[in-house]
């Protein structure tokens, strides 16, 4: 009884810990409509930070504590200049655009902590007064745990009062239910979303300041916790604080019970109990309908063909590309190959994202069934290259087919973090299962057969492959098909009421969208020659997201600009020092500069010239 | 005459408040009829059991002998009944034309063509569609562009592209200026008269509907209280206390947004 | 100043674009080496690897390089990606002129890196990872490597572990192939020396992601007699604190992978557990000759006492100087037959062996107890477990590798 009884103690003061994080991303969410990457990053900066001022002050009850506090305003006033000098200033751009700037953020925020903290791990005190453990029904419970468990209900008991007896806090529970009714009643929205990043921003800081006495201050904190924390504000609910503190309390009890029956549970748990929540519940526990929208943005401009000015253009640039090997060296074949597979990765999540309106946090899962399916075939099935690469594309449109049929019945961000479950889930089982998948040693000697090994048969290869699947997309983009399903964006009601089955249309364009990715995934396998539980990993479908944003989702030109930027800035500037911090920065210049994308900055440019030349 | 559309028994309660009683009509083909009421009359609710966006609790409607009850909003549109929406729904991010098309793509069932391109399909009747409601000029404009008024005729020409039997109007003129509301029902009575369909509109404006409708139906409080011809309904002691008389009436409906 | 100096004009010379001169074949032409490793995914193991190969490259250059050519490393960063490592390793064979690839730090990483070197026939080192797939199950001619692998330092610790009485045994690892390997390791070589102990519990928590309380909790609940730890880095302080909070190493033995690496331990600072058996590196403390010459040149040129990584790297271009003079050219075919039981006499921590069977270097570790000397954590009663002892015979290992 004891035992359990601690286990609940145990259990209680993580979900104090994860809900501070995931309150303050919440309340940005719910506020601001911002997917905000960067909160990691606040929260190893709060620890950072505590670190740093209760080293300094160290000993002293007042001094911890005080550390503590003063390190989550100041990661308040942090939250504050980013919010100001970037965030500002891109409210309008498309929806979750804003996400490409938070992730510019994570990035000069990783090379900034260890530049000022250095790399390695650094241990802090413990809470003074509160470094022992104390015996509850005859077992060890530390201090710290209970003090912890105490702080998580009264931080939230304080949101609460600050929501629902403040002026302030008022405004912001109608912004997080009805933006433009806010907006119509004239209130500075501005200052309100200022005050709703400082305050979501300081509590990340608090959160990470109050991890001192539990764990070591690391450069890996920022990228440990955010994955969790939009777990738990996707289950309480997007914008809902109480609901976040309910599913930490969920997550965070189910694990420490889990993990005594089946510890390998750990690695997937969050992402399954949030796909059967959302399965069940669509918004979320304590979620409204609503809270799944975006920002309201302008509509997008028709689709036109293409100019014969620009088919000549993009013309060009395929002859180009297609004699590249004849006059570059062969390492730029390797290359290119990599921009031509991020290129048809990128497109086929803008034909999900930017056609079919389903935003996607895990598209990686379906590049890399793709990448699996080929190289298990290979391995177990004796398949040559050609029918692997056949099996790929049609292995991912399966798993595409299975895991879109309930991600189509959700939208908005739910949508988006039940395809992140879903890859976590395959990414987890992948990971683990080493008989089957190798595991973490992966699959190795994926690699081309003696006519196709050298590197420049094999551009060739990947050349027909991606520039044809690009060329499908897009012409499946303008058929009937592709027009219904930005039709189903635009007004599902519309759509309906033209006799589309409009689930059943998303659906569709779901495993389209998958089976291209797959295809891009078997394109990479055999040219790496070996596939890695990577493939299907966060951080291949973030950087899909950022390809995809970054070159402007409102065209179709967007992902094939993006990827390639992406890739080929990504491969120069990491040759430099801190080169995180300077592609950081360079993501933020293209924010700041195009807030609608390179494709449409590229199309403001060149209108600029034709007015300068006329 | 043929009935197109009859109602038998429709009802409907919201937690214990029953929203529509009992109402029962025929439709006639060519015909076009006026349902009205004060707000909360049941009017959206019973519309929306009749397009399949609600399911009553009791009751039957059937088009043409064929009940569509339980069938989605996509199926009901199969059978031969368009729609327009209070609040216009298009597609903003195509032009005028290609929202035509789009009706016109599913109605040949080429939704899942991957190949051709839209653009090019039905260009014709799309046209010939748009000349009907005279937006010809506006075919190759932004939908997100358009005035207000050219969204409902718009909206008017999608509903009318798989040649429905029955069409259903929501607050046809709800937001427009009173000429172009005159202008929009006129041409509506007119696409009635050329023969063909026959229009079920809800309204609030009493002069749109005397100068238009051949029937009209008067909901209150979820039950119809009078039928008849313009005329008929004016005169009407119940229908005019109703109107005139009632504050009493202004119940709210979960429904009526 | 410099700082911006050097990325404006390591970027311009990077242009990935540019590929078309042909570099000029001279005499004093240096010998280019390519390297991979994680730098900005794991700055705190791979910047001491660093700073130890570059202090053994300007020493063997200072001395007049390899047959009067100098040693050019050129170092890239693979940030945490097989498929970059990948990339990159083929932009230093077949752009750069690398002679051969050495580095990574990440199993597979380094499975990754080994594959390629296989396709592209292309000698490769492997410094730092500890997957013993790297040499043996995924094994093959074009790859060595020269950390003691998993397995051998899971062997040291089962050696010192069968001497101790504790029968019940509880293994808490990450729940990777690195902390899957490592317990198998040590279940079976722990089980061969002592019949009669019994594992009773195993933890696999999310490596960087432990739960440490409940995980603590669940081992506390088996009531072992003994602990096998695997877990490191972020996860190991967590572990730690919460372990000491709740008595978990109350009246326990612990055995503890790679604890007593100073990357590992140092940052435990004054809560390093006591009387810990671990693996590890005490450079303060190794008092021969050939480390005091190399601790000295390593603290005179960073300022800082040398870690783990450090003699890793230093080893690593040792290593590699042996083969290429051995070999008498930068042929990768020569270098193959020169890596093939190749000795390398002077290395700051002994010699050691190249086996010819299965790729595996000798270089042993280090294995004692953990403890707190002037504050400072450090390993006690330490001695060197020379890697040789751990491997199984070069007969056995061979039949290990997959027929090439």
């Amino acid at each position: 009884m004891g035992f359990y009884f601690a286990q609940l103690l145990t259990g209680l003061a993580n979900a104090s810990s994860l809900f501070l994080i995931a309150s303050g991303l919440s309340i940005i969410f719910g506020v601001t409509r911002i997917v905000n990457f960067a909160h990691g990053s606040f929260y190893m900066l709060g620890a950072y930070l505590a670190y740093t001022l209760v080293t300094l002050w160290s000993g002293s009850v007042l001094g911890f504590w005080g550390g503590v506090v003063l390190a989550a305003l100041v990661v308040g006033l942090i939250g504050l200049v980013v919010e100001l000098t970037i965030l500002r200033r891109i409210y309008h751009a498309p929806e979750l655009f804003q996400l490409v700037a938070t992730f510019g953020v994570v990035l000069i925020v990783q090379d900034a902590a260890l530049a000022i903290w250095g790399a390695e791990d650094l241990l802090g005190p413990r809470a003074p007064g509160l470094d022992r453990a104390v015996r509850i029904l005859g077992e060890p419970i530390p201090e710290y745990d209970l003090a912890l468990i105490a702080i998580g209900p009264a931080v939230l008991a304080g949101i609460w009062l600050l929501f629902h007896k403040t002026r302030w806090g008022v405004l912001v529970r109608a912004a997080t239910q009805d933006r433009e009714m806010v907006g119509a009643l004239g209130i500075n929205q501005a200052w309100l979303f200022s005050a709703a990043f400082v305050l979501g921003s300081a509590l990340a800081g608090l959160g990470g300041a109050l991890q001192i006495p539990r764990e070591a201050v690391s450069l890996q904190m920022d990228l440990s916790i955010i994955g969790e924390a939009f777990v738990v504000v996707v289950i309480g609910g997007m914008g809902s604080v109480s609901g976040a503190f309910v599913a930490a309390v969920l997550i965070s009890v189910l694990n420490s019970f889990a993990i005594l029956i089946f510890p390998q549970i750990s690695i997937v748990l969050p992402f399954i109990v949030m796909a059967i929540v959302l399965i069940f519940r669509p918004y979320g526990i304590l979620g409204k309908p609503g809270s799944e929208a975006g920002a309201p943005e302008a509509p997008e401009a028709p689709l036109t063909l293409m100019s014969p000015k620009a088919m000549m253009v993009m013309c060009a640039g395929l002859m180009a590309l297609a004699l590249s090997p004849l006059f570059t060296a062969e390492f730029t074949s390797v290359l290119l190959v990599d921009v031509m597979v991020a290129t048809l990765f990128a497109v086929s999540l803008h034909f999900m994202m930017g056609i079919g309106g389903m935003v996607s946090f895990g598209h990686a899962a379906y590049f890399g069934v793709g990448a699996y399916a080929a190289a298990l075939a290979v391995k177990f099935l004796g398949f040559g290259m050609l029918p692997a690469m056949a099996f790929g594309p049609l292995c991912a449109a399966l798993a595409a087919l299975f895991f879109g049929w309930f991600s189509v019945r959700l939208s908005g961000v739910y949508l988006a973090m039940l395809t992140l479950a879903a890859a976590q889930i395959l990414w987890g089982v992948t990971f683990q299962w080493q008989d089957f998948t190798g595991g973490d040693d992966g699959i190795l000697g994926v690699w081309p057969p003696g006519w196709a090994s050298s590197d420049r048969v094999y551009f060739y290869i990947a050349f027909v492959l991606c520039v044809g699947g690009i060329w499908v997309m897009r012409r499946i983009a303008y058929s009937p098909f592709g027009y219904v399903l930005r039709g189903v964006r635009d007004s599902q009601t519309r759509a309906e009421a033209i006799g589309v089955d409009t689930r059943f249309h998303q659906w569709m364009g779901f495993v389209i969208a998958g089976a291209f990715a797959g295809l891009a995934g078997v394109v990479f396998a055999f040219s790496k020659g070996s596939v890695f539980p990577d493939s299907l990993g966060i951080a291949l479908s973030i950087d899909g997201l950022i390809m995809v944003l970054l070159g402007g989702i409102h065209a179709l030109a967007g992902p094939i600009l993006g990827a390639s930027a992406f890739v080929l800035i990504e491969d120069w500037v990491t040759r430099l020092d801190y080169w995180r911090f300077i592609f950081g920065t360079i993501i933020l210049v293209v924010v700041l500069v195009a807030p609608d994308g390179i494709a449409g900055g590229i199309q403001r440019l060149w209108r600029i010239i034709k007015r300068g030349a006329a | 005459m043929s009935t197109v559309l009859q109602v038998r028994g429709l009802s409907k309660s919201f937690g214990g408040i029953r929203a529509v009683r009992d109402v029962n009509f025929d439709l006639a083909e060519g015909e076009f009829l006026a349902l009205i009421g004060p707000n909360g009359a049941g009017k959206t609710t019973c519309f929306n059991m009749l397009n399949g966006y609600l399911p009553p609790d009791e009751g039957t409607v059937s088009l043409g002998g064929q009940s569509l009850i339980g069938k989605p909003p996509r199926d009901i549109w199969r059978m031969g009944v368009g729609r327009t929406f209070q609040i216009t729904s298009t597609f903003m991010s195509m032009t005028v034309v290609e929202n035509v098309q789009m009706a016109l793509i599913s109605h040949h069932r080429r939704v899942f063509d991957l190949f051709s391109r839209a653009t090019r399909l039905y260009v014709d009747e799309a046209m010939a569609l748009l000349d009907l409601v005279s937006m010809r000029d506006q075919a190759g404009r932004a939908c997100s562009e358009l005035a207000y008024g050219d969204l409902k005729r718009l909206e008017l020409a999608i509903a009318l592209a798989h040649e429905p039997a029955l069409l259903l109007m929501d607050e046809p003129t709800a937001g427009m200026a009173p000429s172009e509301r005159v202008a929009l029902m006129a041409l509506t009575a007119e696409i009635v008269a050329r023969g063909g369909v026959s229009v079920v509109f809800t309204e609030h404006d009493m002069d749109v509907v005397f100068a238009h409708a051949h029937r009209i139906l008067v909901l209150n409080r979820g039950e119809i209280i009078a039928e008849g011809s313009g005329s008929d309904i004016r005169a009407n002691p119940l229908v005019q206390e109703v109107y005139l008389g009632g504050g009493a009436v202004f119940e709210t409906e979960a429904s009526d947004a | 100043m410099t700082v911006i100096r050097r990325a404006v004009l390591g970027a311009i010379a990077a242009l990935p674009m540019i590929g078309l001169m042909p570099k000029a074949g001279q005499a004093a032409d240096p010998i280019i080496l390519g390297e991979v490793n994680s730098y900005t995914r794991l700055p705190a193991f791979t910047e001491p690897y660093k700073k130890g190969w570059e202090l053994a490259v300007e020493q063997i250059n200072a001395a007049g390089g390899i047959d009067g050519r100098p040693l050019e490393v050129i170092s890239r960063d693979d940030t945490g990606d097989p498929a970059t490592a990948i990339r990159i390793a083929e932009e230093l064979v077949s752009k750069d002129g690398a002679v051969l690839i050495f580095g990574t730090f990440l199993s597979n990483i380094g499975l990754a890196v080994a594959d390629f070197a296989k396709q592209k026939e292309v000698l490769f080192l492997a410094s730092e990872p500890l997957s013993d797939a790297i040499v043996w199950s995924k094994g093959n001619k074009y790859t060595y490597r020269l950390r003691p692998s998993t397995h051998m330092q899971a062997a040291m610790l089962a050696e010192q572990a069968a001497k101790l009485d504790a029968v019940k045994w509880a293994t808490v690892a990450p729940n990777y192939a690195y902390g899957q390997d490592a317990v198998k390791a040590f279940k079976s070589e722990l089980t061969r020396l002592r019949p009669d102990v019994e594992f009773v519990e195993e933890q696999w928590p999310p490596v960087f992601k432990i739960d440490a309380g409940s995980t603590v909790r669940a081992l506390e609940a088996s009531k072992p007699d003994a602990i096998f730890n695997v877990t490191f880095g972020g996860d190991l302080a967590k572990f730690v604190r919460e372990g000491s909070l709740r008595f978990l190493f109350e009246d326990r033995d612990v055995a503890s992978l790679l604890t007593g690496e100073p990357e590992y331990l140092l940052p435990l600072g004054d809560e390093t557990p006591e009387g810990w058996i671990v693996t590890g590196y005490p450079p303060a403390d190794i008092d021969t000759p050939a480390h005091n010459a190399f601790a000295e040149a390593y603290e005179a040129r960073f300022g800082e006492i040398p870690k783990t990584g450090s003699i890793v790297g230093y080893n690593s271009i040792l290593a590699i100087a042996a083969a290429l003079e051995k070999a008498g050219s930068t042929d990768t075919d020569a270098l193959l037959a020169a890596m093939e039981g190749l000795n390398v006499d002077s290395s700051p921590t002994g010699p050691f062996t190249f086996r010819a069977a299965d790729h595996q270097s000798t270089m042993g570790a280090y294995v004692g107890r953990t403890g707190l000397v002037d504050g400072v954590p450090s390993m006690v009663d330490w001695s060197y477990a020379d890697g040789a002892d751990y491997l199984p015979s070069e007969a056995d290992a061979a039949a290990l590798r997959p027929a090439e």
